[in-house]
């Protein structure tokens, strides 16, 4: 059929549906390849980049020119410093900079000051970040005082907790949203090889036992005509981003074990790709200190010109030409290469071979041996780094962020044994230079200076900003409700969405039980319906397990980021509860995904979210111990009648809550387990549609937010908790996208049996709900919904005194959910009806 | 009585090498992990062995073929002392990944003649990735690891797990003779759970003594009652898995 085609719409489909020119070359018909350059050797060169006498203009397009990503204030205070020295900056000390100064390196923006006014007033920050999300696990953990089981938060590249008496364990999630936007697969993949790396090079190398991904896109209905240039269309991004993982994952074997999608046409332009892993460690290695001395050994692949400018690239906004400019930004993965390199680390770590570790991340070597010589300073010679072909310059060498390579520092008495533990694994591991206690860090080519940079510049002399922001609350929209139709009805259009529809085609792609640790799975249950918190072993032969859960409110994001954030930590922290998790265990992560902050009023939607952070982390007594923010998520483009356009994420905030269960052979499970068990309600549900699920099927519009009691909240996690300990619970799901019917017929899919449930029973804050759509699609924070056995119903009514509750149904034989609503009237819909929604299936 | 010991090999690549060393453990044997290098430098380091076991991941990557280069490494370096184990009564493990190494090696369903591959993994039909839970029927008849099993539930978790054979009318043939045990069955509903295609439902394959066995589930995946996908509320938690058994059995005969 290809020959009958317009040769133009044979390029035009190939490029749409085949290949991602960003990285890949259409040709049609036979490719001829005679001949594969390896390249020249570069030559030493010394580029100096005259700063003095530039205006500001000049300034910013060189900053621009080069990828930089450094503001003209930044560029003044670099000036000077290199006037004080009476000269300018060689080339490879520029890049060195701008690397270590990235957005994407030292979160300029959060730890800013900021001069903020919101609804809830005046606030001052001389550091955002600090004041209130590190602020939070400070007052925990002095709170917590003796029993503190925080063991290293916000230092090394994950961070670290207490597990049992043996163990720490450790968890990351990182953002892989430019590259990803480029080239979907590769971005994906080497996202989640980064965050595995992270966890590999926390304190003295952690073994990667799990990990999530979380990805955000434009709906998968999007029209082609309404795509921008530049743009991948949201089915095929999603696709590739899902194999990346898949593919990266499943060949390091570490199991993809939690995770979510989440859809808002928002995400068109700048889709976002969350990747996480979860570690564990031997207790006492969480600490590590390069000592002088050390050799600075790379270990792993081979340096390459592939990801240069990645961390500069990820500070700046993307456009419609980001594909053809930023091509070289994109980092290629290779897993084996990175499976055989973990299983060198970990090796060389049990032998105690190294000092400290860390990986090869944004900037390349630059920021790797940056960071670790921090203190003591470094010699490097770049010319002894192993390369995949030859002709990198000294600055290439030093910024490529080129994936599966690790620095270690290593005492000279330990190489030859690091090394032979290398051959035996296969891995190329090379000493390229020493931590010398200079304070500078000096780069050398074949003995001729290339650069040489004062460490307290590079880490302290970065002027700090003040920036103003601000924030006014929406009028809260009047409740509109639309269409007409059963609960029942509504209930298989809520299921079909996107947001709440089964995962089940890329959770299968993944290996959830490599490494044998896997208890409460992400598909479960005789019906195989949706698990809350995934559950796995931190140790095979042993009952002590790991939770992890996953908050996601994106849409609430533009209407009160406030309430978005403490819904996400509140979502996060139930999914894990509703596993079994021990309340008082529950350490959780931040991943801030914004659109442009030098904007006062995006600004301030990222301060009110901070804010949420700080207040709900110490509500739950729940420590932040790691994080990670990717801003400006903006796209702009120039539309087809010559218009500029751009569009913005919602401000997201996601939170994930790594809990830990005691035994888990007493995990708990969401799918119904036998007829005859009692249903109930745990927490109260408020009149709140604003951003609900009903709102996307058409159901409703406007409403009021939903608002997070955090006191509510935590009683009702406290009672599910002491209920379980007794164990009193048979199944326990908490209701969160679709709300309560949403939650009933999952646990009804999951245990492929029938329920009845009795609206009117639910417990609201105000007495009585206004809409019987309200109590079934209303998205409260902070509810659970609990099976019960008969003979335990008097023990579980005690454990929930003092906590709104109530008894709304049971468990039926027979596989249909019944619904009385709140009139009396009752519905009748087969549970295989439900499930053929959820799973998108024509029935 | 000494327990008996079992080699699991790994290559570049090896992921399930861990929980399949763990399982052999609770089954009561002595398990080490060793790399396909140190063997090939020190091949006198399975002679204190009972058990050879090629657990499950993706050798070199499979970038070429699933197990093909393993496969190739073995043969050209090894091949004196696999078949030395083989014929001194050893009991030889292949879990997905190890499979495919044991069909391309020609340790498993060989032509008697030629020694070539008769049979091998292909993409699956549906050309994914796919973790999901079957059912197994197994009829043990000579195969060691089998022996006691009929029904069993297990996991798979591979993208080349389809089952083919060069000349498709081997199959009875291969059946009849008790070379093909394990096989993928029905669900309650009456569903096939062949999750790749496989020609005659095969799962796994033994040699004609049955001592040599391969397989595409995860037996090391199912050594508890928690790793099932609905263990919660229906099975004692506390429980041993079905894949256990396969463990247990090699051990035993080994004993």
């Amino acid at each position: 059929w290809l020959p009958t085609m317009h040769a133009s719409d044979v390029g035009r489909l190939a490029g749409r549906l085949l290949a991602n020119d960003a990285i890949q070359e259409i040709v049609v018909g036979r490719l001829a390849i005679t001949t594969l350059s390896g390249g020249r050797t570069w030559s030493f060169e010394q580029e100096t980049i005259p700063l003095a006498g530039l205006d500001a203009a000049a300034l910013d397009r060189l900053s621009r020119e080069r990828c930089l990503a450094l503001t003209v204030r930044e560029l003044h205070a670099v000036r000077d410093h290199f006037l004080s020295l009476g000269r300018d900056p060689f080339e490879i000390e520029l890049e060195t900079i701008a690397q270590t100064w990235s957005e994407h390196c030292c979160h300029k923006t959060l730890s800013s000051g900021i001069d903020h006014v919101g609804p809830a007033g005046e606030a001052h920050y001389d550091n955002l970040l600090k004041e209130t999300v590190f602020a939070a696990t400070r007052t925990i953990r002095e709170t917590l005082g003796p029993k503190d089981w925080c063991v290293s938060v916000f230092r090394d590249n994950s961070g670290v907790v207490r597990f049992d008496g043996d163990h720490d364990i450790c968890v990351k999630v990182e953002t892989h949203n430019h590259p990803s936007a480029i080239e979907p697969y590769g971005g994906a993949a080497t996202g989640l090889g980064g965050v595995i790396r992270d966890v590999l090079g926390t304190g003295l190398g952690a073994k990667p036992i799990a990990n999530l991904d979380v990805f955000c896109v434009a709906p998968p209905d999007t029209p082609a005509a309404e795509i921008p240039p530049g743009v991948i269309h949201p089915r095929r991004l999603l696709a590739g981003v899902a194999a990346g993982v898949r593919d990266y994952g499943n060949r390091m074997g570490i199991p993809t074990i939690a995770g979510a999608v989440a859809f808002d046409p928002g995400y068109l332009g700048n889709p976002l790709v969350f990747c996480g892993t979860v570690g564990i460690m031997p207790r006492g290695s969480a600490e590590a200190a390069v000592q002088l001395g050390d050799l600075i050994v790379v270990a792993g692949g081979r340096t390459g010109r592939d990801g240069i400018h990645g961390a500069t690239f990820s500070s700046i906004e993307l456009s419609s030409e980001s594909e053809t400019e930023s091509g070289g930004a994109v980092q290629i993965g290779h897993a084996i290469n990175e499976k055989i390199l973990a299983d060198f680390v970990l090796e060389a770590s049990r032998r105690k071979l190294f000092h400290a570790i860390t990986d090869c991340g944004a900037g390349g070597l630059s920021s790797a041996v940056g960071e670790m010589a921090a203190t003591l300073g470094a010699a490097v010679d770049l010319d002894t780094v192993p390369l995949k072909y030859e002709g990198l310059s000294a600055s290439e060498v030093w910024i490529s962020e080129a994936q599966e390579r690790m620095v270690l520092a290593v005492d000279p008495a330990d190489w030859n044994m690091l090394a032979s533990v290398a051959s035996e694994e296969g891995v190329e591991a090379t000493a390229i230079g020493t931590f010398t206690g200079s304070g500078r860090i000096v780069l050398r080519w074949q003995g001729q200076v290339a650069g040489d940079l004062d460490c307290h510049f590079l880490h302290e002399g970065r002027p700090k900003q003040r920036l103003t922001s601000r924030h006014a609350a929406l009028p809260p929209l009047p409740v509109t409700w639309l269409g007409d139709g059963s609960l029942a009805a509504w209930l298989l259009d809520v299921l079909a969405l996107p947001d709440v529809a089964s995962k089940e085609r890329i959770i299968r792609q993944y290996d959830h039980e490599v490494q044998g640790c896997s208890v409460i799975k992400p598909l479960l249950g005789p019906g195989e319906g949706p698990a809350d918190g995934t559950v796995i072993r931190g140790v095979l032969g042993r009952n002590r397990g790991i939770v992890l859960g996953v908050g996601l409110r994106h849409r609430l994001g533009r209407i009160d980021p406030y309430q978005m954030a403490a819904g996400a930590i509140v979502e996060a922290i139930a999914n894990a509860a509703a596993a079994g998790a021990d309340p008082d265990r529950i350490a959780l992560l931040d991943n801030f995904c914004w659109g442009d902050t030098r904007r006062e009023d995006s600004l301030g939607t990222l301060v009110e979210a901070c804010r949420a952070c700080h207040d709900t982390a110490i509500a739950f007594a729940a420590p932040f111990v790691s994080g990670k923010d990717s801003l400006n998520n903006v796209f702009a483009w120039t539309d087809g009648s010559g218009t500029a356009r751009e569009i913005s994420i919602p401000p997201t905030l996601l939170a994930t809550a790594i809990g830990q269960v005691d035994d888990v052979r007493r995990a708990l499970s969401p799918d119904l387990k036998a007829a005859g068990n009692l249903l109930a309600v745990v927490g109260h549900s408020q009149d709140d549609m604003a951003g609900s699920q009903l709102e996307l099927a058409g159901g409703v519009r406007g409403g009021a937010v939903p608002t997070v009691d955090v006191a509510a909240c935590r009683a009702a996690c406290r009672a599910v908790a002491v209920a379980h300990k007794d164990g009193l619970i048979a199944s326990c799901h908490d209701c969160s996208d679709g709300g309560l019917l949403t939650a009933v017929a999952e646990m009804a899919i999951a245990g492929a049996t029938g329920a009845r449930i009795d609206l009117a029973k639910v417990p609201c804050a105000s007495g009585t709900l206004p809409s019987d759509r309200v109590v079934a699609f209303g998205e409260t924070p902070g509810r659970f919904v609990c099976e019960v056995r008969q003979e335990h119903a008097a023990a579980f009514e005690a454990r929930c005194a003092g906590v709104p509750w109530g008894w709304i149904g049971g468990v039926t034989a027979e596989p249909v959910l019944e619904i009385v609503a709140p009139s009396g009237d009752a519905e009748r819909v087969p549970v295989e009806k439900l499930a053929h929604a959820w799973r998108g299936e024509a029935v | 009585m000494l327990s008996p010991r079992a080699l699991i090999l790994r290559a570049p690549g090896t992921n399930c090498d861990h929980e399949t060393a763990h399982a052999f453990e609770r089954a009561g044997g002595i398990a080490r992990r060793v790399h396909v290098r140190a063997l090939s430098e020190r091949p006198a380091i399975a002679d204190d062995c009972q058990i050879l076991c090629i657990p499950g991941g993706f050798s070199y990557g499979d970038d070429i073929a699933s197990g093909r280069i393993f496969a190739l490494e073995l043969k050209t370096r090894l091949s004196d002392a696999l078949l030395r184990f083989r014929d001194r009564g050893g009991l030889v493990l292949g879990i997905c990944n190890g499979f495919q190494v044991l069909l391309q090696t020609g340790l498993l369903l060989a032509d008697p003649a030629t020694g070539a591959p008769q049979a091998s993994l292909a993409h699956n039909t549906s050309g994914r990735f796919v973790d999901r839970w079957v059912r197994l029927n197994a009829a043990p008849g000579p195969c060691v690891f089998l022996r006691g099993l009929d029904h069993l539930e297990l996991p798979v978790a591979h993208g080349e797990g389809r089952f083919v054979l060069r000349d498709p009318a081997l199959l009875g043939p291969l059946r009849a003779a008790g070379q093909l045990p394990l096989s993928y069955a029905h669900d309650d509903a009456g569903r096939s759970t062949n999750p790749n295609g496989a020609l005659g439902d095969v799962a796994g394959a033994c040699d004609p003594t049955g001592r040599v066995f391969g397989l595409m589930p995860h037996p090391e995946r199912f050594i508890d009652a928690t790793q099932h996908p609905s263990w919660s509320g229906r099975l004692d938690p506390s429980a041993a898995g079905a894949g256990l058994t396969m463990f247990a059995n090699a051990v035993k005969a080994m004993a």
